[in-house]
């Protein structure tokens, strides 16, 4: 028998033309947020049609016309602050409990939800109050990637409708949720989420040829992050990250803030500051901290209230108001170094991400805590969002890479006396699957409360509660006799999804509880309505695709059989399944999606009395004895 | 692998023709499969031993993922995105268990029909161990500098290589009771290791 070429288990064929949509990479960060492409691994960002700043603040302006994003919609602060909308991304699948803990430090005003959770358990997601708009997260997370998406289709010139978006990589379930629904809204696939120090550390080590153990440190506006990986061959293996979801630029801003109103303060000025008075000192506080970059001391001018205050801060002064921030970058540095079983001196190279990672004290902290000077030779502004691009092409025209992650938080169980069970810990690489079987502690007790939780701490209420559900009709038993399975999956993206059933019996019970932080499906479908988006003909076309790829893939599969065992294939059989692997081509080429299904089904007809043929001969083979793998 | 064992065959999703059980792919259409019951050795073409290379296994790991990742994947029907998903968490998960020695212990046990000790209750009744653990814990908890703490991890991780190779000769021999003992210690030296760390970066922040 003749041996037939095919490709190495893997390796794929690459996708055909007319379903390689492209795909860009899309950082989109608390401050700012960049989208880039990449053709032949040489990825690229795409500035705006005059070909300047590739940098888009992620702040949104909600005027009376549709939403401004970017530069346009930040210089609005100084004329209509109480509409422009920033850092939202700090709200990114936050709940009541959260907001009280960050609501202080958020320049306008958030509207606290009447209940904290929704008919099913799940924590309610917080609105803004913007202008007369009531504005979920989610909603101006849209907005800003709706804009990203026609920066790359102006630049492109071509429709964009899949994109790789980075999140941070220390984003919970709920926050990652979100993301993916703001996506959806705009009109974008995600063909992956990938951690935003994942993403960096496969821009800088493709650049580099990196190999050994890197860490990754991250401090932008709103987030930090530190990511350990080993790069090895082509492969980004994470080994341990961690971070603070509310830890950045931002924090330094308001240190600043703080520190003008106090000496105002012993000035003689009384300050009652409205929303709108916040966002333009914390502007100014912004612009001097920048400015500290550079110099050792910068003057600035408050006007506040009718009274104008000159004040000037000098490097020392912002390091010591900062200070305790820097610290704990490097304690949770030192935590993640500790997870991974390794000292500072295994590390080959620190990549720096981040606008904030230009702060000489920051950069200080860095190079002491690893005892070398950090590399930065990719812009930190730009770096996450070439990585996102590098991997939008690997996702969708094949690569030799490989990034694998992990979770960055531990996911578990509420048991008896609000205790955590963890089912899964953190900095397991992912996807992952595990279950965990549990018992009923009452006789005949018939229901039972799974409440999935993440987080490190020991006790349910100190960990984020992510949903909340009730398997109902277990059978009378005597307590401990019930087995039930709860089964957690996390795919690649990093999200959750839980099942459980009883086991003893043949009753099963399945539910599956993907937490979605307030955006049900019915608002999910009106939000839609409501976009500008074509999603409805998105789906339509995303649907199509799938049908083609499927439909190829069958052909595909056929072929090979008929190259494979040409013996087993008589001539009528042959001819019937050429015939209709004709009609199915045919229907491939046209745009009816039902047409396209019902000729693989007859391709799949025509084609079964020779698989059952080539079964029956393998059965036989092993019947006689004659061992498989001496066949070929 | 032995060659004189016949292979189980089940149909593949795909092509509808004849495929090994344990194949990761089918040999005829190259669509990838659901993983099946492999144990985790096999998986990674290792014998049932407790002596594990990890860094030749890791390398083992990484290349079965270069083909089974998701990543690989992204472009493809759903279901060959779900399959992929599937055997990747499975080879995930065999590599985790084999790479740490407690649960790699610990799931040896289970493949020889031993429940381990100490996994839901967390009766361990050995006194000369808890004797030891105890006062290993009070030594941590007088312990208030790096150098005396560096000390004790030094220590401990001795101990736990010395167990490890106790453990390997104790299924080498089929002994599971020594084995189970073994496992035990062994995971009370890890989490000592642990705590011991934790204090040292506890005093480090102070
Ligand atoms: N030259 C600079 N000196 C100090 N901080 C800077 C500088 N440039 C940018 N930043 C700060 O970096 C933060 C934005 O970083 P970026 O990485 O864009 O954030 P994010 O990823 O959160 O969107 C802001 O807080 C900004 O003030
Ligand atoms: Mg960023």
């Amino acid at each position: 028998m003749a041996l037939l070429k095919i490709h190495e288990p893997g390796e794929t064929p690459l996708p055909h033309e007319d379903e390689r949509q492209i795909a860009v990479g899309i950082d989109l960060g608390t401050t700012n947020s960049v989208v880039a492409i990449s053709n032949s691994e040489k990825p690229e960002v795409l500035r705006d049609k005059s070909g300047g700043n590739a940098i888009v603040p992620s702040v949104v302006y909600y005027g009376d016309d549709t939403p401004v994003v970017g530069e346009a919609a930040r210089d609005q602060i100084n004329t209509d602050a109480s509409r422009v909308v920033s850092s939202v991304k700090r709200l990114m699948g936050r709940g009541l409990d959260d907001v009280k803990s960050v609501a202080g430090t958020l320049p306008y005003h958030v509207e606290v939800p009447e209940k904290s959770e929704t008919e099913n358990g799940e924590p309610m997601m917080v609105r803004l109050n913007v202008g007369n708009r009531v504005l979920t997260p989610v909603e101006v997370s849209a907005d800003i990637l709706r804009s990203l998406r026609t920066r790359a289709e102006e630049s492109l010139d071509q429709p964009v409708e899949k994109a790789v978006i980075t999140v941070p990589a220390y984003f919970d379930d709920g926050a990652r949720t979100a993301t993916k629904d703001a996506a959806k809204l705009a009109g974008i696939e995600v063909l992956r989420l990938v951690n935003e120090p994942t993403a960096a550390a496969l821009a800088y080590g493709l650049d580099n040829g990196a190999e050994g153990l890197y860490a990754v440190y991250d401090l932008g506006g709103g987030t930090f992050d530190i990511s350990l990986l080993k790069m090895q061959k082509g492969v980004f293996q994470v080994k341990a990250t961690g971070g603070d979801a509310a830890l950045g630029g931002d924090d330094f801003d308001h240190a600043i803030a703080e520190h003008l109103l106090a000496e105002r303060k012993d000035g003689g000025a009384t300050d009652d500051l409205d929303a709108s008075d916040a966002k333009r000192l914390l502007k100014a506080a912004r612009t001097v901290k920048e400015s500290l970059t550079d110099q050792d001391s910068v003057e600035v001018t408050v006007p506040l209230n009718g009274k104008e205050t000159k004040h000037s801060v000098t490097r020392e002064q912002f390091d010591g108001m900062i200070a305790k921030l820097v610290a704990r970058t490097t304690t949770i540095t030192e935590q993640v170094l500790d997870d991974a079983d390794v000292l500072p001196e295994d590390v080959k190279g620190v990549v720096l991400v981040g606008g904030s990672t230009r702060v000489p004290a920051v950069r200080k902290a860095v190079a002491d805590l690893f005892e070398q000077e950090p590399l930065s030779d990719i812009d930190p502004d730009e770096v996450v969002a070439l990585g996102a691009a590098l991997q939008a092409e690997a996702l969708t025209g094949g690569s030799d890479n490989l990034l694998l992650d992990v979770t960055p938080l531990s996911l578990g169980l509420e048991t008896m006396g609000g205790i955590v069970e963890k089912v899964i810990d953190r900095n397991t690489p992912i996807p992952v699957a595990k279950a965990q079987e549990f018992t009923t502690y009452q006789d005949g007790q018939s229901a039972m409360m799974i409440h999935v939780v993440q987080g490190e701490r020991e006790m349910v209420d100190q960990c984020r509660s992510l949903a909340r559900f009730v398997l109902t009709g277990i059978p009378s038993m005597a307590a401990g006799a019930a087995r039930i399975r709860v089964q957690f999956n996390v795919d690649a993206d990093g999200l959750l999804t839980v099942s459980a059933r009883e086991e003893t019996t043949g009753t099963e019970q399945e539910v599956a509880v993907k937490p979605t932080y307030g955006i049900n499906e019915s608002d999910m479908a009106t939000m839609l309505r409501d976009s500008m988006v074509h999603a409805r003909e998105d789906m339509e076309m995303r649907v199509l695709t799938e049908a083609r790829v499927d439909a190829r893939r069958n052909i595909l599969a056929v072929n090979a059989a008929m190259e494979a065992d040409r013996a087993l294939l008589s001539k009528e059989d042959e001819a019937s399944i050429n015939q209709a692997i004709a009609n199915l081509e045919t229907a491939m080429a046209g745009e009816d999606r039902e047409a396209i299904n019902d000729a693989a089904e007859a391709l799949e007809n025509a084609s079964r009395p020779f698989a059952e043929a080539r079964m029956d001969s393998r059965i036989r083979q092993a019947l006689a004895g004659q061992n498989v793998d001496e066949v070929h | 692998m032995s060659n004189t064992e016949q292979t189980a065959h089940k149909v593949c999703w795909s092509c509808k023709g004849p495929v090994e059980a344990s194949a990761l792919f089918c040999e005829t259409c190259n669509a990838i499969q659901a993983p099946g019951q492999l144990d985790h050795f096999t998986r990674f073409g290792l014998e049932h031993s407790f002596a594990v290379d990890v860094d030749a296994m890791e390398a083992t790991y990484l290349k079965q993922q270069q083909k089974l990742h998701p990543d690989r994947f992204a472009s493809r029907s759903g279901r060959e995105q779900a399959l992929s998903s599937q055997q990747a968490a499975s080879l995930n998960e065999a590599f985790e268990t084999l790479k740490n020695p407690v649960a790699r212990a610990h799931y040896m046990l289970r493949l020889a029909g031993h429940e381990p000790e100490g996994g839901e209750g967390h009766t361990v009744n050995d006194p000369g161990l808890l004797m030891e653990a105890m006062e290993m814990r009070e030594a941590l908890d007088d312990a208030d500098d790096k150098i005396t703490i560096d000390a004790m991890i030094k220590d401990t991780r001795k101990q736990a290589r010395a167990c490890e190779k106790d453990l390997g000769a104790a299924f080498d021999s089929k002994s599971y009771d020594a084995a189970k003992k073994l496992a035990t210690r062994l995971r009370y030296l890890m989490k000592m290791t642990e705590e011991a760390r934790a204090k040292k970066s506890r005093l480090a922040a102070a």
